[in-house]
């Protein structure tokens, strides 16, 4: 295989990885290192260095759309950023000096958590969420468009929420990832903001996680052109195009199948990483 | 306590999404110059990545990947590119930290500044971790 053969077969893959990932909510970036790893035998750490980068790209381009139409939460965004910068810097520090075994096998455990979440049920109406000291003090309370104009909405369990996003930015930081079902977690969950506004929210984070983690992967030497290039460049188009087919009954059943999809990478992951074989 | 001038906050929103595409779109030009200058150059067997090297020195600090791309080398092209999209989150916590002081909301603009610092010690101090 010669480098412009290398470099299409990683487009094409990222392309369809990002439309994918796009299509079905759980972002291009969590199959790129199963995919480069795997399939193309490229090292764990060159495919961090990569997926880091197409995730910033798909976040902050999704993230440019959502802030317009007014769903994001950019108060809530910005105080939680400070646990996930800080939990990123941690992950991507951490992530040096641990061997790329036990990096594949938290992998794997961290695929087979996002391909479960992306199946649950998902929770929208909420008129019951009463008022919360810190939530006030903070102002997070915001308002956001529904079919009944603009509704309002309380936030809450601050606290328990900035903890899961250091979590979210730990998992960052050490696999590449834009942990954006463990963000919506902790803004659906724990602080109750509407589904809708916590997943552009948790986009619109996205970004600002997997920078901080970048910056250290870049002054590493993780992140090569040669890699990132087509995987930035796939992931990005084939997510813009998967941004523009509607969701419908189709993308329930493609979601099945990526999360079984990601299912089996996972498994496979995990058991490359015990077998000391990444 | 007074909320939010919510219009304030939106035209804040449309500022910032701009910023986020053009930044996007500038940072995948780049990438994809560098890699048609890349792939011209690269007529070899496709380099080894099973087993890790590092980048070198010049591809890893802001300063010689500067100099790579001026040079109008692919590799420094590409690296310059995913640069500025490393920096386009950057940007946009520096433009909140503008709009929050502009507002003259004091809470958010320390929270805004601690992001910064975490980001800027990231960028430029962060290889010594």
């Amino acid at each position: 295989m010669n480098t412009l053969e290398f470099t299409l077969l990683v487009s094409m893959g990222s392309l369809l990885a990002g439309f994918l990932g796009s299509l079905t909510g759980l972002g291009g970036g969590v199959v790129i290192v199963p995919m480069l790893t795997l399939l193309f035998h490229v090292d764990i750490r060159y495919a961090i260095g990569a997926a880091l980068v197409s995730v910033i790209a798909t976040s902050s381009g999704a993230a440019a759309a959502y802030v317009k139409e007014g769903y994001s939460n950019v108060r809530v965004g910005m105080f939680l950023e400070i646990a996930t910068t800080v939990g990123a810097l941690v992950g991507a520090a951490v992530a040096l000096h641990l061997h790329v075994s036990v990096i594949a096998i938290i992998f794997g455990l961290a695929l087979i958590y996002s391909a479960f979440s992306s199946l649950r049920e998902k929770s929208e109406q909420r008129t019951d969420v009463a008022p919360d000291r810190i939530a006030a003090w903070l102002r997070m309370d915001s308002s956001y468009p529904t079919d009944k104009g603009m509704t309002q909405y309380h936030v809450r369990g601050v606290p328990l929420g900035f903890a899961l996003m250091f979590g979210a930015g730990v998992l960052s930081g050490l696999l590449g990832i834009g942990s954006g079902a463990v963000k919506v977690l902790a803004m659906d969950q724990a602080m109750k903001l509407p589904f809708k506004v916590s997943t552009t929210t948790s986009n619109f984070m996205i970004g600002v996680t997997a920078a901080a983690s970048a910056g250290i992967y870049l002054s590493r030497g993780y992140i090569d052109p040669g890699i990132a290039m087509p995987v930035m460049l796939g992931v990005l188009g084939g997510s813009l195009v998967g941004a523009r087919i509607l969701a419908g009954a189709t993308v329930r059943t493609l979601r099945l199948v990526f999360a079984v999809v990601i299912g089996f990478l996972a498994v496979e992951m995990i058991y490359n990483g015990f077998a000391g074989k990444m | 306590m007074t909320t939010p001038d919510l219009r304030q906050d939106q035209r804040m929103d449309q500022i910032m999404a701009v910023l986020l595409r053009s930044g996007v779109s500038l940072a995948a030009s780049l990438v994809f110059i560098g890699g048609v200058v890349y792939l011209l150059r690269h007529d070899l067997p496709a380099i080894n990545y099973r087993v890790f090297q590092g980048e070198p020195q010049e591809l890893r600090t802001v300063s010689g990947i500067l100099r790579e791309a001026a040079t109008f080398h692919g590799r420094g092209l590409i690296q310059l590119g995913l640069l500025i999209l490393i920096a386009t989150p950057v940007a946009r916590v520096l433009f909140s930290v503008v709009a929050f002081l502009y507002e003259r909301d004091w809470t958010y603009v320390a929270i805004t500044m601690i992001v910064l610092a975490l980001l800027c010690y990231s960028l430029f101090g962060g290889g010594g971790l």
